[in-house]
């Protein structure tokens, strides 16, 4: 008799012994995922609006976490500061055995001055220094195992809730920074707007966006196939999410629930009547994460590494020796 | 018989002093205790007008407060413009006047928006077309209150600015301090907490009181309500401290008709909640529009004739006169040209007649003296 050597799709893990042909290629998945767990992820996530739109608030709602110093509210001598700043925060937080080392670069004083011309240049230095920073550890002849990853791989652009349309400051820094880092907008502190404003809203923002030819992340181009693509569309067809952020836990209905509380009702933050929050939440964490980080990594880095190989006749690799700077 | 009648007078005089004859209370009454109400009907016939600025960035729902205060649609047919359609805009001036009638008073209303106000990128002097009008509006009525004909005056001066201030900063910014800085010496300013129902109660009281202290350190001068009379009752003295005590108000408007608490009310409507326009546990809306038109709108033109339009004529005056330069010229109270424009050929002409003046008064003082020392 001649055995077939057949390799099945299913098996079952106790170890079926009627599968003669099983190889086990797929238990390399399981192997993945033991290792992602025991080396970690990696996530920069970079806010940007000016003052007051909630940002550290949202950040910490997103993450459940006090990752934002600035939670509590503005100290008494917290000023605005004259140029924008870059100010990067690491927490390493873990849920279900996975560790994420989560970065949040925060650009205080961005859009609060009287003159805002040009207030996106930091930022985008900032951008492409850390591009620059991987580059020269990839491009070396002996390289760390793992480079050190700072590139921003999510910038969660946050629209004033003013109801009328983009303001000219918004359309100015996403159309120069969507082709360097993946841009979510949002628009912020939506409980100032009914149900009805708010779709108008952001089908008005949504247009302006399109004219003013802006690709915000998850961009059509990047679609790899007919499935990715017609999730996404459903995606960009419900953005920018309209959101509202809170740290503080109330009572509704017997059950605790993050929330805003006013004099004619709390907002509930995860209530998908109420906003958005809970759409971003799964969009941002639960389902595009890695793909955040893919999009960076082979498409905005590889960009940015094309230009630069093609100016000056490219980069040398340098010996290690030479690069006397520490992760992070 | 005189005695008796003098002892009979004298007697009733002491039992009842007070009783006059009919005749005697008449003399007794002037009767200019009704001037009041002769001035409330000549007011009441001519009717008032009233003009109210409102600045701020495009969203803060002006509009919609306008609209509110005075339960009309000044707003009808307004385009709103797109980012692309702004990007070369400048702050512009529009007025919209509305006729007001209650319970046959009139009132002619104005109001003054200035679209674009800070809406750029760069908004540095965003102020200036703000202040250039008002400015402009005292000079037009210094040159009127000055000329021939002063019957019809049309009198245009803002008497207040309502300023929003975004609910979503930490306090004040620096285009709202430059902005404020740049008019309160020229109009009453009132800031305003714009769409005050995206904030709990707690990051209103907070965000008021950091404001006020603001205010304080930067030296900016707002509007403030008078002192009340001494002689008002308690009633009235509490309610003034409370409304003192809550600026700035913190306010919303709208001019949608919802369902709440089994009544139609004015508000907004959210799936968590309906915001009462009206409810001053809601908002201070009713406490803005109480201070502004109830009992306030008087003193507000008040100020705005007696101490902004004081200050600027002042101002005018001194630059004019210093430009002459002369001692004697300074203490004259009245202008000397009640010309339209003073141009260069006037100005010359006065001059030279000035200097005509100060030489025939020196020859007088000469001749004077001359006499004096003859006398001697």
């Amino acid at each position: 008799d001649i055995c077939l050597i057949r390799s099945s799709g299913t098996h079952s893990s106790t170890g079926g012994s009627t599968l003669l042909g099983y190889i086990g290629i797929d238990t390399i998945i399981e192997q993945m995922r033991k290792k992602t767990m025991k080396t970690g992820f990696d996530f920069n996530i970079m806010v940007v609006g000016h003052s007051g739109l909630g940002k550290s608030t949202l950040v910490n709602t997103l993450f459940k976490s006090q990752v934002s110093r600035r939670s509590a509210g503005w100290a008494r001598d917290e000023k605005i500061p004259k140029t924008v700043e870059i100010k990067s925060v690491s927490h390493v937080i873990e849920e279900g055995g996975v560790k994420m080392k989560l970065t949040l670069v925060d650009t205080p004083g961005f859009g609060d001055q009287i003159n805002n011309d040009n207030c996106w240049e930091p930022i985008s230095k900032f951008i492409n220094e850390q591009y620059e920073k991987f580059l020269k550890e990839e491009v070396n002849i002996t390289r760390k195992k793992r480079i050190p990853d700072t590139r921003v791989h999510c910038c969660l652009y946050f629209i004033s809730p003013t109801g009328h349309s983009l303001r000219q400051l918004d359309i100015e820094f996403m159309k120069r920074l969507s082709h360097s880092v993946n841009i979510i907008p949002i628009i912020a502190k939506a409980d100032t707007m009914t149900t009805e404003e708010r779709q108008e809203f952001k089908q008005r923002v949504r247009k302006e966006l399109e004219m003013s030819g802006i690709e915000f992340y998850p961009q059509k181009e990047f679609d790899d196939d007919m499935e990715d693509k017609s999730d996404n569309d459903k995606i960009r067809e419900a953005m920018p999410f309209a959101v509202v952020g809170s740290d503080k836990e109330y009572q509704v209905n017997g059950k605790r629930v993050l929330g805003r509380k006013t004099a004619w009702g709390v907002v509930e933050v995860e209530n998908p009547n109420h906003c958005e929050f809970a759409q971003l939440r799964d969009f941002l964490i639960r389902s595009h994460l890695q793909d955040l980080k893919e999009v960076t990594h082979n498409i905005h880095y590889e960009t940015y590494r094309a230009k630069r190989l093609n100016e000056n006749g490219g980069l040398h690799p340098i010996s290690s020796s030479d690069t006397q700077e520490s992760n992070l | 018989m005189d005695a008796i009648l003098m002892q009979e007078k004298l007697v009733e005089r002491l039992l009842c002093p007070r009783v006059r004859t009919a005749r005697q209370k008449e003399k007794q009454y002037v009767g200019f205790a009704t001037l009041p109400n002769q001035v409330h009907r000549k007011s009441v016939k001519k009717g008032f007008d009233f003009t109210l600025m409102v600045a701020g960035e495009s969203g803060m729902g002006k509009s919609t407060l306008v609209n509110s205060l005075f339960l009309t649609d000044l707003y009808k047919d307004r385009k709103l413009l797109n980012a692309e359609e702004r990007i070369n805009q400048t702050v512009e001036i529009i007025k919209h006047t509305v006729d007001i009638e209650e319970k046959g008073v009139k009132l002619k209303l104005t109001i003054v928006d200035t679209p674009g106000f800070g809406d750029a990128v760069n908004n540095n002097q965003c102020w200036k077309p703000i202040t250039d009008y008002i400015d402009q509006q005292f000079e037009q009525y210094f040159r009127d209150e000055s000329g021939l004909n002063r019957k019809n005056i049309q009198d245009n001066r803002v008497h207040c600015c309502l300023y929003f201030i975004p609910p979503f900063g930490h306090g004040l910014r620096p285009v709202d301090v430059e902005f404020m800085k740049a008019l309160h010496e020229k109009v009453n300013i009132i800031p305003l907490i714009a769409k005050a129902d995206c904030l709990t109660p707690n990051e209103i009281k907070k965000l008021k009181d950091r404001i006020r202290e603001e205010i304080d350190k930067f030296g900016i001068k707002v509007y403030q309500f008078p002192e009340c009379d001494s002689d008002e009752d308690e009633e009235f003295k509490q309610l003034d401290k409370e409304l003192k005590e809550c600026t700035p108000f913190a306010v919303i408007g709208s001019n949608t008709v919802v369902e709440a608490r089994g009544q139609r009310v004015r508000g907004r409507l959210y799936p968590w909640g309906i915001v009462e326009v009206e409810n001053q546990s809601h908002c201070d809306f009713v406490k803005l529009r109480n201070m502004l038109i109830r009992s306030h709108m008087h003193d507000l033109k008040d100020v705005t004739c007696d101490v902004h339009y004081e200050n600027y004529r002042a101002q005018c005056i001194q630059e004019m006169t210093s430009k002459l330069a002369q001692d004697n010229r300074m203490e004259s109270p009245i202008p000397i040209l009640p010309l339209s424009t003073p141009d260069v050929d006037t100005e010359k002409l006065i001059k030279m007649k000035d200097e005509e003046l100060k030489r025939m008064q020196e020859m007088l003082t000469k001749m004077q003296q001359q006499m004096h020392d003859k006398d001697q």
